[in-house]
Order: C-alpha cells, then structure tokens, then sequence
C-alpha cells in the first residue's frame, strides 16, 4: 500500500524490538468475544488511476452550472472563486497541520484566523468574532444559546422568514434544553411581521432571530428588530444567509445587533452538495466570555515579538469539560483561511463590486420575469439576489418545463411553506450573465409559466 | 540526523498594515444590466480597514504564513488521540473534481445520482466497518457527531416515556464528551477507571435514572476497554444505552466492530480514522452510526436506495436537522476515496501498522520516560514526566522536541496522568522516522539531566519564542485594531 512504508523486514525487526512474535500478539487484550471472524465486507481496493475513473463516472451523474443554467440558491450561493484562493489554501502546511495548539509552529493558521477575526468584525459591525463555527445553521443556534444564558431565559423567537433549515437547526439544539422555540409569521412583504413580534415578546424571551437578508432574498428591518428585542430585554441575532450582501448593506452591528451568525459559503467555498461550509460568529466585547468556539488573540514572544495563540479557553470544553459554553472542538479553520483569502483578494472594492453586480443581476431578474403573464412577485420588500416567483401553472410542472431546457429555475418553497405552494425562491448572482436570466424570462414567457 | 534546523524564514505584516488604498486583486467583468442602488438607508459606508491589495501582494502573504505552519507533510506529527496520518493527495482531486464540487445542495435528487450514490455508499461501507445499523453522514466534526448521537439517546428515551438525565463519564475522556452531554441537555456523573473501566465500577453507578454511559474505546491511554461486552451488557440490563467516542477507532479497523461489542451509537471522526485533512482546525466530519433500534430518530434526510435510484428519505421520529444542508460533503469524498483506495485488507493493514508502531515507539521509549500503565498499548501510548530532573516538565519536552523539527505529542491529556506525553505515530510513519523521533526523545531526557536550560529555553530555532498566553488572556486583542493606513 502506497501510503504505508512497512516493509517486510521491517515489521519483522519491529517486532523482535518490542518482544512480540506477531502482529497477531499485539491485540491480545482484545477479547475474542468480541473480535470480528471474518474480513470486512467491502469493494475490491482500486488503485489510483481506477478510483479516479470511478469519481468521474459519479462527477458525471450531476447537475452543474457547467451543464444547466442554475438559479438555485436558498443559503448556498455560487460566486466567483479566484484562480489564487485554491493555490494558496492547497499549501499543504495549511491543509495537514491540525488545530494550533502549538503555538510557536502554528503561526500561520493563527494569524489567518485573527484576520478572519478582524475581517468579520469589519463585515458585521461587531466587536469580537470567534475562529469560525461548521456551518451558518449551527452558529444561529449557538447563538440562541448564548442568548439564553446571557439573560437566563428560556425562550427563543424564530422569525418564519429566517431559513427554514436553520429553524430546524436551531430548534434541534434547544428542543432538549427544554427551551421554546416560537415562530414569529411575515408579513405581506416578506419582511418579520413587527405586530406579531411585539405580541409575542414578554420577559421570557432570550432571543429574537431574523435573517438579514432573510429566506425570501428580503432585507430586514433590522433596526426595527433591535429595539423591539432590546425593549423587551432579549437579545437580537442577525442571520447572515448570504455573506456578500455584507458588502453593500449596512451592517447588522451598525444596526443594533447583539450577535451576528451567518454563512460565509459565498466567500471562496464551492457549493459541494452543501458542505464544508464556514459559519460565522460575532458578537459584543461585553459578551465575549459567554462566546462558544476558538478564539486567536494576540500577544508578545519572550523577546518580544509579535504573535498569536489561542486565547480565553476557559470557556471551552477541554478545560471548562460540562461547563463549557459549548462543546465545539474542530471548526471549519481551512474554510475560515479560504475566506481570508478571498476577502484579501476582492478587498474593499471588490466585495462591493461583487455585490452590486448581484443587486443588479437580481433587480433586472426581478422587471423581466415580472412582465411574463402568469407570474407574479408575491414580495415588494426591497431584497438583494434571491426573490420569490409565484407562477399560476404548478411549480412542480414549472420548474420540470424549465429542467427540460436546461435550467434549474429555483427551489420550491411549498415543502417548507405550505402557503407558498405555488412560489420557488429564484437566485441570481454575478456569475449569471444578461443572457442566462433572458433565457430564463423566455422559458416562462414561453410557457413554462 | 536532527530534522530540525534554521533557515531564512520570512517575516510579514498583517494583511490591513499592507493595504494602500485603490489596489485589488480581483476582475470582474463589466455589469451587463442595468447598473441599481438599494434604498435610501439601506446601504452601508465603505468598509473602514478593510484590505486592498493586489494579487502578488496576498498570495505572498499567505505563502509566507504558510511556512510558520508545520504539517503532517512537513514531518511527524505524533499529536495523540488525532491520527495525524499522512492525506493521500488524490483525495484532494476528488473533492475538487466539478462534477462534484459544483453540484448545488438543493439540486433534485434525480439530477444528484452520482453525489448521493458516494454519500450511499460512505453510509454502507462505515455501517460494515463499524457494525452499526445505520449511519448519518450529516454531522460536520467529531464534536457534532457527538451531540447528535446523545440527542439520539435522549429521542430514544423519551419515545419510551423514560425521563432519564444522567450520563456516566469515565474520568479518561475527551472533554467533549462531558460538554456534549450537557449540551444534549443531562446531567454527568464521572466515573473513575484504572486504565481501564471495571464492571464493578458501572454496577456501582447504573440506575433508573442513567440514560447512558459514554465511553472511548480504545480509551485515551490507548488500552482496549476489556469489559466492554458485560459493560454493555449491564448498561442494557437496567435500561441504559452506551455511547462510543469513535476518535480512537484507527486501532480497531478489520479486528472489531463496537456494533459487535454491544455498543448502540458511536461518532466517527473521518479526519482522524479516515486520512481526510485536519485543515488547520477543520473542517472534519463526524458521520455517527447506531444500532437498528434508534435509527429512526437519525438527523434526517439519509440517502436510500430505491431500485436503481438514490434519493434522500427522512423518519417523523428524527431528532431534526444538526446543519443546514447534508454534512460535509467535501470530506465524505475524500474519505470514500480513503475507503476505495485501502479495501478491506489496507484498512486492516493499516490498523496492525498503527499498533505495531505505537508499539515500538513505546519499547524504545520505555525507561527514557515514566511509563504509568504497563498493559499492552494499541494505537497510542501515554508516557509522564514523573521520572525527569531539574524543573524539567512535559512542556519543556514538547517544546524541546520543536527544535528537534518534530510537532510534539498530546500533552496533559489524558488528565488521569499527570503530565503526561500522548504519542500517536499512526501507520504512515516508517521506522526510520520513528527510531529518530525516539531518539530525539532520549536524547531530550538527556539533556534535562546535563543541561536543562536546553529544555527551559525551547524553542530556539523557531519564528516566535515560548508566547506570553497569559498575557493574551488578561487583555484580550482578537482583533486588529488600526486604522487602515500603512504603517
């Protein structure tokens, strides 16, 4: 086996060293009860060229953007990636080192993470934000658990409009804290219905979370949101289902936010059938010590020199074991360091840039398909690359019509929003030129619709 | 040969002190639509500090931090109880391939065959490999596998109208497990063990009112749990599950199954057991496997097979989703990779190798250093720094054995052990990288006695000295806070 250098004689005088006759002897407090008596049951080894014919024949079993137009999006976005951010993140000093707990030979995964850090502190508007968490979903429900133990409270306030998976994450982490979990509806504009969030905030609420910008592509009114929160003495937590809509909308600190969870997918990481993605988690400096996940700071050598460790671990399950604020141990730093890079390299214009062009892209997605007889824009809150389509023609036959000329239309929200049987969530970015949206609206001109 | 050595390692700022205002380092092509501007109130100021930098500007960056890392390509990296083997590079290609790359979660399952026939097919081979029924490939890393295996336990009780809320915890365990269990909302009792857990010690312990014992077998001293099949047994007897903790399974690949021990769920770490990269911190995978009975209480959606076809399927019973889409789908490839490159027969191979090298590690070590437990030792082995002179610590040795060019053991853990040394070789090691591994080791053992500055001063030859982390702590900086101008 190519990745095992044991030769014969190898094995041989490593035996004789460590007293032992055979291999065999050396799993002798493994008890025969409980030994497997047979070989594993599984598929013939294939060396490499094979596997490699093997993974292309499953590559080629799939739909992507390489063979359909795709408008799918729903908290998972493709962008453009720069040639440079794969080279660099393949440095395999990056890619095969494990988490820094060595300080003085991990330097360079520490310092990406405090760039990490400070880029995200930057993105939000927040003081402090963690080495990164797995995924937007699972830092949302962090961060309704941090909520929770900064007020002591035991309830937490779902808007509908927030992504319906995350909702399901959030509600997995909590259902067995016995803490509530409560949906707050939206309103005719596809925005959190601020009459029904008052309503429901009382004493016994921690949090409230909203998407920003939330499942149906709409840009809350996160301000709003704040105070009402904040009036009520919960906390607000802002989830970022796309991480590019930071570059052109206000920030979520900027608007009163007491947490920050988003997705930063979009920053360099291919979509991947949905993983591993890169989830962020920014917070207030007050609050730090209530923060789950790593944190890098930065600190002095015996000589002086500028470095970085890992910093205020007395939260973390290896010290803290069942008080710890949470049990994160591995995160996603390889996807944290991916989007380190991609910031770098968009910088200040470009991730404006980037994000204009999605504004625009899904602004003109809007006007054109929302001339076509038989569709209709349920929402005229203002919103950034996703919109949702009702069609009068049943989505299941829509979007089948479009897969038969080569697009994926969108994501049906019927499953997820029985109301909205008749709509599918549309995603246009950059990447999609004038004429793949002119092929869209012609389709459903066309009939589709 | 001592591998470590100095050389000409280059310093660098941070990105924000670089920037000079109007460089980038991307294009983009010319807006083909209608140029539009949100709402009054909606946009944001440009981004104060943010970076501008050309493309030269940040792939030196980065190429520089990369070497102040040190890999498993770098050298050995025996940090036990993480298996850092070495990460076969066509596992890389098959997580870069575009046919797989660029396949959008939400695609129809009938435009996805090939994705969710690997994610069927990882599901098959690491029920076969572990003996469990049934197995999610969702959870994104160990931790996560743990908290959704727990939660599976706590579904699983309260199906039955068991209000149970204790877990036992050996005082050998990773301290995700205790967080973990917390989290899934129990309350932990620790258990003692010597070395290993006795049966009288669960007897003692088990009532109505525990839900589950967590174990790690091998534990974290790297011995094999003995009692396990009458642990279980017991556990069971009174109503009881018993969680595995699947970081240590490299030491069982093709000799057992902890389906097969009685165990109902366990965690496994794809990047540890499975040669899939540890990344800098992640991401790594967490799949968890459990016995037919709680598998309808599995975060859904699975991947089933229907005729010739794949399709993703769920159970009313789920504990619900634990990440927003279906895991770590890259890391899966690579593993399916791992798997289809060893068969049966390399897995197993690969086990006896990692056993037979922590093995020999420890008979050359032995009598260097303070060796607490003399049972037989599987894939790693657990040494202290009882025996060493001159104020001489298992820090100083770690950092020592850095100037030496070797990334240091797991220290102090397990916490059974005080100041212990936990060295993991892994397979892919060779003896000659072991044999000067272990003789750095003595010769550091040497210089605690001769010259014991050596050992306080470490190290020497790397870009930073010893960090004040203490300093770090009590006025936290976690975050650049200049001003955005070059310095």
């Amino acid at each position: 086996m190519r990745y095992i250098p044991h030769t014969r004689d190898d094995v041989a005088q490593m035996l004789g060293r460590i007293g032992v006759g055979s291999l065999e002897e050396l799993f002798v407090e493994i008890p025969a009860t409980v030994r497997l008596k047979r070989p594993l049951q599984l598929p013939a080894p294939l060396a490499e060229p094979e596997l490699v014919r093997d993974l292309k024949a499953l590559a080629a079993r799939n739909a992507t953007p390489e063979n359909h137009v795709s408008f799918l999006g729903g908290g998972a976005y493709q962008h453009f990636i720069p040639a440079a951010v794969d080279q660099l993140i393949s440095r395999s000093e990056f890619y095969t080192a494990y988490t820094p707990y060595q300080p003085e030979i991990s330097q360079g995964t520490l310092q990406a993470i405090f760039e990490f850090q400070t880029l995200i502190c930057q993105l939000t508007g927040m003081d402090v934000a963690n080495a990164s968490m797995y995924d937007g979903a699972s830092a949302c429900a962090e961060a309704a658990l941090m909520a929770v133990r900064l007020t002591r409270r035991q309830r937490v306030l779902v808007s509908k409009a927030l992504n319906p998976r995350w909702r399901e994450v959030v509600t997995t982490y909590c259902r067995y804290l016995d803490l509530d979990v409560v949906e707050v509806g939206y309103g005719a504009d596809g925005r959190t219905d601020l009459d029904d969030l008052a309503a429901r905030l009382d004493g016994r609420v921690a949090a409230v979370i909203a998407g920003y910008p939330n499942y149906f592509g709409v840009v809350e009114d996160l301000a709003a949101l704040a105070r009402l929160a904040q009036g009520a003495g919960a906390k607000l937590v802002a989830g970022v289902n796309e991480g590019i809509a930071l570059g052109l909308l206000k920030s979520p600190g900027e608007l009163g936010a007491d947490i920050v969870a988003g997705e930063g997918q979009s920053f360099g990481i291919p979509v991947s059938f949905g993983g591993p993605y890169v989830g962020f988690f920014a917070a207030r400096m007050k609050d730090v010590r209530a923060m789950p996940g790593r944190l890098i700071g930065e600190t002095v050598d015996r000589d002086g020199k500028r470095g970085f460790v890992l910093t205020l671990a007395t939260r973390e399950q290896h010290i803290r074991r069942e008080k710890a604020t949470s049990n994160i141990c591995s995160n996603q730093g390889l996807c944290a360091l991916t989007a380190t890079v991609f910031l770098s390299l968009l910088g200040k214009q470009g991730l404006r840039e980037m994000a204009g062009q999605n504004l625009a892209k899904a602004a003109y997605a809007r006007e054109q398909l929302g001339r076509i007889k038989g569709v209709d824009l349920p929402f005229a809150a203002p919103g950034f690359n996703e919109f949702v389509v009702r069609t009068a023609r049943p989505v299941k036959e829509v979007l089948a019509a479009l897969e038969q000329q080569g697009i994926l239309g969108g994501i049906p929200l019927g499953p997820d929003y029985p109301e909205l049987a008749d709509a599918f969530l549309v995603c246009v970015t950059e990447q999609h030129r004038r004429a793949d949206i002119e092929v869209l609206a012609a389709a459903l001109a066309g009939g589709a619709a | 040969m001592i591998v470590g050595t100095s050389g000409l390692v280059l310093n660098e700022k941070l990105l924000f002190e670089h920037s000079d205002a109007g460089r980038k380092g991307y294009s983009l092509p010319a807006l083909d639509v209608p140029a539009t501007e949100l709402p009054d109130g909606l946009c944001r100021q440009e981004i104060a500090g943010f970076p501008e930098l050309s493309e030269v500007d940040v792939v030196r960056h980065f190429t520089r931090l990369s070497t102040w890392n040190y890999g498993v390509d770098s050298g050995f990296y025996p940090l036990g109880s993480c298996t850092m083997k070495y990460n076969p590079k066509v596992n890389e290609l098959a997580a870069r391939l575009p046919g797989l790359a660029d396949v959008h979660p939400a695609t129809p399952d009938h435009l996805a065959q090939g994705a969710l026939e690997m994610m069927f097919r990882l599901q098959e081979a690491l029920a076969e490999i572990s003996g469990f029924g049934a197995v999610t490939l969702q959870p994104a890393a160990g931790a996560q596998g743990e908290l959704t295996g727990m939660l599976v336990v706590r579904a699983w009780h309260e199906a039955r109208g068991s209000k149970r809320r204790k877990v036992l915890i050996p005082d050998t365990a990773h301290g995700t497990n205790p967080a973990t269990a917390a989290l899934a909302g129990f309350d932990v009792v620790p258990i003692a063990s010597e070395g290993v857990l006795t049966l009288a010690e669960v007897e003692a312990h088990m009532t109505d009112e525990v839900a589950a014992l967590m174990v790690t077998n091998p534990n974290t001293l790297g011995l094999f749990e003995t009692n396990i099949a009458a642990i279980c047994e017991v556990v069971h007897a009174r109503g009881g599950l018993v969680y595995c903790d699947g970081a240590n399974l490299n030491a069982l690949l093709g000799i057992a199954r902890p389906g097969d021990m009685g165990i109902d769920v366990m965690h496994f770490n794809l990047h540890k057991t499975f040669a899939t990269p540890h990344g800098g911190g992640g991401p790594g995978s967490g799949p968890v496997g459990v016995s037919a009975a709680l598998a309808p209480f599995l975060p859904g959606p699975w991947v089933i097979q229907d005729g010739d076809r794949y399709r993703f399927a769920g159970s009313s019973e789920s504990i619900g989703r634990m990440l927003a889409f279906h895991g770590n789908f890259g890391i899966m490839l690579r593993a399916y990779a791992y798997i289809r490159s060893m068969g049966a027969a390399g897995l197993k191979h690969a086990t006896e190798m990692a056993v037979l090298n922590a093995n020999y590690v420890r008979a050359r070590l032995e009598g260097g250093y303070h060796l607490p437990y003399a049972t037989r030792s599987l894939h790693e082995v657990v040494f202290s720094d009882r025996d060493l002179p001159n104020d001489c610590h298992t820090l100083d040795v770690a950092k020592r054995l850095i100037d030496y060019g070797y990334h240091p053991p797991t220290i102090y853990f397990p916490l059974v052990v005080k100041g212990s040394i936990m060295i993991e070789p892994t397979e892919t090691e060779s003896q000659e990288t072991l044999d000067e591994f272990c003789d750095a080791m003595l010769a550091i053992a040497k210089e605690a006695e001769m010259n014991p500055d050596l050992l306080h001063a470490a190290p020497v030859r790397t870009r930073v000295r010893r960090l004040d982390e203490t300093a770090a702590a009590r006025q936290p900086r976690l975050r650049w806070e200049g001003v955005g101008e070059k310095g």
